[in-house]
């Protein structure tokens, strides 16, 4: 690995200062499961590295009723899936965290850290959009917010600017009872996903009040299905009408072929399971 | 280039001077000679190089020493009390669940690891807390028992 310069700054002015004094050489530092190892490969050559983990504020994983939910830039996947109230509040978030790389890796990748990569195929993607997360960012001209869906801007492309950093992921809190389903194809236990869905459903006497339907590792950046969100809003669930949503969310997938699949299979799987997904929410709600 | 770094490892502490490029790893086997942590694919998917930090297991591959600052490190050197070994470690060595012995170092901390979350797992809970370790013996099933023995106790 080429050598580099390392810094630890303890305030986000700090590392923004940093980031801005060594603009195209520096990267960010959280976790470093992924920085590490493209280093290592050499794919990267940062001749400054900034590592985030000693900011205390970023380290912050709290929820309240009021707040909801809200996720500092080093909280590890580890942190998340063992947090109550993701359990209780975001329980497809718990899961989808859970299926990254092994234990190990979970207990050093953060959330924040892998959003930033940009991978279209990101686990908790799907369950952050569901959750309609917002990215809180701080650069030299200060802070501002992006919804999640605005922060994606293609494999490995995210709205931030050359000195700006995410501070950390706010998600609103649940404003009733909410079913969820998340489900991910993959070939061996610890691989990125060929394909998954997230479905998140907020009753609304006996019928779906708000709903949420995100896709990931079938386009470019994860995605929402909204057109196949806007079938079951505002509906009573029947077999019919879920399959009609899950064909729909199918059709709103652009996947394509690689190494693992096929964009037939891809699109194929979307469809089955967001059915199962939707099901699964319905299920939670005693809707179905 | 190198700069000074103070750790506390096995509950020693220690004061070394690495490089950035360094990783963990290679401050606990290169600097301070303790060469039970091993070095599988130094990419995080084998976990042959499982330690605890600051009391949770990591891949010391991908963790730069520098990182290390001011941190608590236990390597397998360190997981034994005096003469007595640990349940996982004894087990372990009953069962036979070591052939090659390279992944056995990074499988007794995720070992370790999973019953400490989950006193109790099924063998297909075993198998999943165990899937970031790589046994390239195949020697998985007495791996598996070793751990049903343990959580038995």
């Amino acid at each position: 690995m080429k050598n580099f310069e390392y810094f630890d700054p303890t305030s986000v002015g700090e590392a923004v200062a940093l980031l801005r004094q060594h603009a195209g050489s520096a990267k960010v530092l959280a976790g470093g499961t992924d920085l590490f190892l493209r280093m290592h490969r050499r794919a990267l050559l940062p001749d400054v590295v900034v590592d985030l983990k000693r900011i205390a504020e970023f380290a912050n994983l709290s929820y309240s009723a009021q707040d909801g939910l809200r996720i500092g830039a080093t909280v590890t996947h580890g942190e998340v899936v063992d947090h109550a109230a993701v359990q209780q509040h975001y329980g497809a978030l718990a899961t989808a965290a859970n299926w990254v790389g092994s234990l190990q890796t979970r207990h050093r990748g953060t959330v924040v850290g892998n959003l930033c990569n940009a991978s279209p195929a990101a686990d908790t993607a799907p369950a952050l959009l569901a959750y309609g997360a917002i990215v809180t960012i701080a650069g030299p001209d200060g802070q501002r917010e992006v919804p999640l869906e605005a922060f994606f801007q293609g494999p490995g492309r995210t709205a931030l600017g050359p000195a700006e950093i995410v501070t950390a992921l706010r998600l609103p809190p649940p404003s009733g009872q909410r079913g969820w389903g998340f489900a991910r194809r993959t070939r061996t236990v610890i691989d990125i996903a060929l394909v998954s869905s997230c479905v998140v459903v907020q009753a609304n006497n006996g019928v779906c009040g708000e709903v949420r339907i995100s896709l990931g590792a079938v386009g470019p950046t994860p995605l929402r299905a909204m057109r196949a969100e806007a079938v079951l809003q505002g509906q009573r669930p029947s077999a019919a009408l879920l399959a009609e949503t899950s064909r729909v969310a199918a059709e709103e997938a652009h996947p394509i072929s690689d190494v693992r699949c096929s964009a037939e299979y891809r699109k194929d799987m979307v469809e089955v399971l967001t059915k199962r997904c939707a099901e699964s929410a319905l299920s939670m709600l005693q809707m179905l | 280039m190198k700069r000074l770094i103070t750790l506390t490892v096995n509950g020693t502490p220690y004061e070394v001077a690495v490089e950035p490029r360094q990783s963990l790893l290679q401050l606990l086997r290169e600097e301070l000679h303790l060469t039970g942590t091993k070095e599988g694919c130094s990419e995080g998917e084998c976990g042959a190089c499982t330690v605890l930090l600051d009391g949770i297991t990591v891949d010391s591959c991908l963790v730069f020493a520098l990182e290390a600052q001011g941190r608590e490190v236990v390597t397998i050197e360190g997981l034994a009390q005096g003469d007595q070994l640990h349940p996982v470690q004894k087990a372990f060595a009953e069962y036979g669940a070591v052939q090659c012995g390279f992944c056995t170092p990074g499988m007794i901390f995720a070992a370790k690891a999973l019953l400490e979350s989950n006193p109790h797992p099924t063998e297909a809970e075993i198998r999943q807390g165990i899937s970031g370790n790589l046994c390239r013996c195949t020697g998985y099933v007495k791996i598996v028992e070793a751990i049903q023995a343990a959580a038995r106790g």
